[in-house]
């Protein structure tokens, strides 16, 4: 561990609070099986406690290949949102509802 | 000792938003959850000093990518009260499925702590007197250039990609025709007259 980890926190406190919080967001997708909205949030949650996984290793083996790894997962969730909240508006357009059970009735 | 307290203040207050996020009854209040969520975990980057990261995600994700989740919460009218008809149903499986999720991530932390995994050698060590942002804009823009321009184009693939999605014409809107604009020359838009006096002009 570095100096920058001290004060009896160490790189298993980082990675206990990104696996509870990681599971959080699993959880999250299977508690709200019916509310898309949610669902993308809990899939951000996911890729935070990804984020924070990567910045605490980075920090600990002092290699900055984490930090900059940590910023692509942040653009591709930043894509990800911005397509998935379209794709949620013009589903709600066509169909007034956004319950995870109708797309299953989307053709072609 | 301050750093163990503000690494167990971020921690909790971000496990505790997580949990409100997935769990609020109203998706408003989910999106404000996941905020405080993104501002704790960030207070938790600058504890081990990845500054950079850390104001990414408030200016990035509290600033656009929340406030975005936000406007489209708020822009669609849904009955919420429906979508959360499996809740309860789904409760008892999804948290037997989640502890036993998170007891796997955690014996394995276990057993990478306890060592006899060999890590490779370090890619770009960090440098003490260089700022963390000097350090990540010089790996950023020489080692990792290719995937940094790789990463610029997913975000223009999604804007186009979403503005195509979202895009639609609306009938009786009356656009701007550039073309008939430059087309039009003032011998055809205007004319000399000379009209009687107290008579007005015919238009």
């Amino acid at each position: 561990m570095n100096a920058a980890m001290s004060g009896g926190v160490g790189l298993v406190h980082y990675l206990v609070v990104a696996a509870i919080l990681f599971t959080m967001g699993v959880l999250g997708i299977f508690l709200n099986r019916k509310n898309i909205i949610v669902i993308l949030m809990a899939i951000e949650l996911i890729l935070l406690a990804v984020n924070i996984n990567l910045v605490a290793f980075s920090a600990a083996l002092q290699d900055l290949v984490g930090q900059v790894f940590a910023m692509f997962v942040l653009t591709v969730a930043a894509g990800e949102a911005a397509i998935g909240l379209a794709i949620l508006v013009i589903f709600f357009r066509g169909r007034g509802s956004i319950s995870v059970d109708d797309p299953s009735r989307m053709k072609g | 000792m301050i750093q163990a307290i503000a690494f167990y203040l971020f921690a909790l207050v971000v496990l505790l938003s997580g949990a409100m996020t997935i769990s609020s009854r109203n998706p408003v209040h989910s999106v404000l959850w996941l905020i405080l969520a993104f501002f704790n975990a960030a207070g938790l980057m600058v504890l081990v000093g990845a500054e950079f990261i850390a104001m990414l995600l408030v200016i990035v994700y509290v600033g656009a990518v929340a406030v975005l989740f936000l406007f489209v919460v708020m822009m669609l009218d849904i009955d919420f009260a429906e979508l959360r008809a499996g809740f309860v149903r789904y409760f008892g499986i999804g948290l037997v499925l989640a502890v036993a999720l998170v007891a796997e991530i955690l014996i394995g932390v276990g057993a990478w702590s306890a060592g006899g995994i060999d890590l490779a050698r370090r890619a770009a060590p960090t440098d003490h007197v260089v700022p963390n942002i000097v350090q990540i804009g010089n790996l950023l823009y020489t080692r990792y250039l290719f995937i940094f321009e790789g990463a610029g184009l997913v975000l223009l693939v999604a804007m186009i990609g979403a503005i195509v999605l979202t895009h639609r014409e609306r009938s009786g809107s009356r656009y701007q025709n550039i073309a008939r604009q430059n087309a039009r020359r003032p011998q055809d838009a205007t004319r000399n007259v000379r009209p009687e006096i107290g008579q007005g002009v015919q238009l």
